[in-house]
């Protein structure tokens, strides 16, 4: 099992609840706009707590009987739809910012080669367009040691070229780390590329 | 126009009176600034009136204020002078404490927008990225807030050195001791033969306020971004 979640929160008049289990893979989250994916990911992330329920991943407890680890301790690779670069970073340091939790099973030289970060390493992240800033973003999460990822509709503010090279280098992470993965969208067509399992997540 | 010996120990003293007094209020001016930012406890309204009060009350008031709490016999000056030996009264050091208490609110409000400004979305990916919360407030919070500390820290350092009322009614006027560089044109202004040390020192004043905000300018533009103080 990689992901097991059981949550609920109410946040405000909104009522988001999700009861999934899934596989090896990249599992999608896939619903309306609205509808409490990223809510999803943050509780997850341990950066929203739920009201009650349980979620372990890969095995581990992250949250539930009495258990409730801090973010730092969760070891989720996180990346937000708006990338979220440290905008008083440069990109190398940005990227390297996660890095000191343990080694990671790839190292800055594979990352900058399979995201092609070579000329933006001493940029700063308001310099980036959209698709560079993700790229960095992924980057980052993935030398942080994750134990799994999660990625918030990474290719939504992003042209189709940009998007289908992003989509390409996801399926490479799928492929060669073998990191569980939990994927937002809202766009069909993406989750049928990349998804071996769905959850429709339902306002 | 040539500064006499006088005029220059009244620049020496304003100087280390309001580096001290800002200085001594720089921790207590971030830590209260970031408890109004983002504590959630009861009685904040009231400790930022309280931090405001210095902005709002006659200055004349905050010091007589001052002259009952660290008097030789207020509460806080009797035990000041009881444990440390240290009195305030008619000393520089009074001057800074009543340059720092009339910093505060300015120190506080700049540095207060500028914690708030911080999108607390980048603690949260900071946080996920594996930084205890220490590390996400030293590497994060503070740098991204910094523009707004020299700020503070300059207005404090700017009203420090135009500090007047609560000053005068603290710790009187002290040449040498507690006569800063607005006492000092005060008392110039009351002297027939005063004026030419009222020009020079109003010269000084204006110079040293324009020069403290240029370069508290260039100091938050030289670290990048879009950031500035003007």
């Amino acid at each position: 099992m990689s992901f097991e979640v059981e949550v609920e929160k109410r946040l405000g008049e909104a009522e988001i609840a999700a009861n999934f289990t899934s596989g090896r893979g990249l599992t999608a989250l896939f619903g309306p706009s609205g509808s409490g994916k990223t809510s999803i990911l943050n509780m997850i992330a341990g950066l929203l707590t739920p009201d009650h329920g349980r979620i372990a991943v890969g095995g581990e407890l992250l949250f539930g009987n009495g258990v409730d680890l801090p973010p730092e301790a969760r070891h989720a690779g996180y990346v937000f739809q708006d990338a979220r670069l440290f905008p008083h970073l440069r990109v190398r340091a940005n990227l390297l910012y996660g890095a000191r939790r343990g080694t990671s099973r790839i190292g800055l030289d594979e990352v900058v080669d399979l995201f092609g970060l070579e000329r933006l390493l001493t940029r700063w992240p308001r310099t980036l367009s959209g698709g560079e800033a993700q790229r960095v973003a992924i980057g980052r999460a993935l030398l942080s040691n994750p134990h799994f990822l999660l990625l918030d509709e990474p290719l939504a503010s992003l042209d189709q070229a940009r998007a289908d090279e992003i989509m390409t280098m996801i399926e490479r992470v799928r492929d060669e780390l073998e990191l569980p993965i939990l994927y937002v969208s809202h766009n069909r067509a993406e989750v049928d590329r990349l998804a071996s399992q769905v959850v429709p997540i339902r306002r | 126009m040539t500064l006499t010996p006088d005029d220059w120990e009244v620049i020496r003293l304003s100087l280390k009176v309001a580096i001290v007094g800002v200085a001594a209020t720089l921790p207590i001016a971030f830590a209260l600034a970031y408890a109004l930012a983002r504590g959630r406890f009861p009685g904040r309204i009231l400790l930022d009136a309280i931090v405001h009060l210095p902005l709002v009350l006659p200055p004349v008031v905050t010091g007589w204020i001052l002259l009952i709490l660290f008097g030789r016999t207020g509460p806080i000056g009797a035990w000041l002078d009881h444990v440390f030996g240290v009195t305030l009264m008619f000393r520089w050091t009074g001057a800074a404490l009543a340059a720092a208490v009339m910093a505060l609110p300015l120190m506080v409000r700049a540095m207060r927008l500028s914690i708030e400004a911080v999108d607390r979305r980048l603690e949260g990916a900071a946080r996920s990225l594996g930084a205890g919360r220490w590390r996400t407030f030293a590497t994060i919070t503070l740098p991204l807030s910094l523009p707004g500390i020299l700020a503070g820290l300059v207005l404090g350092f700017a009203r420090s050195i135009g500090e007047f009322g609560a000053t005068i009614s603290f710790v009187s006027n002290i040449p040498g001791q507690t006569r800063t560089l607005p006492i000092a044109i005060y008392t110039a202004l009351q002297l027939p033969e005063g004026e030419g040390a009222v020009v020079r020192l109003a010269c000084v004043s204006v110079a040293l306020s324009l020069g403290a905000l240029i370069a508290s300018e260039w100091l938050v533009r030289r670290q990048g971004g879009r950031a500035h103080v003007l």
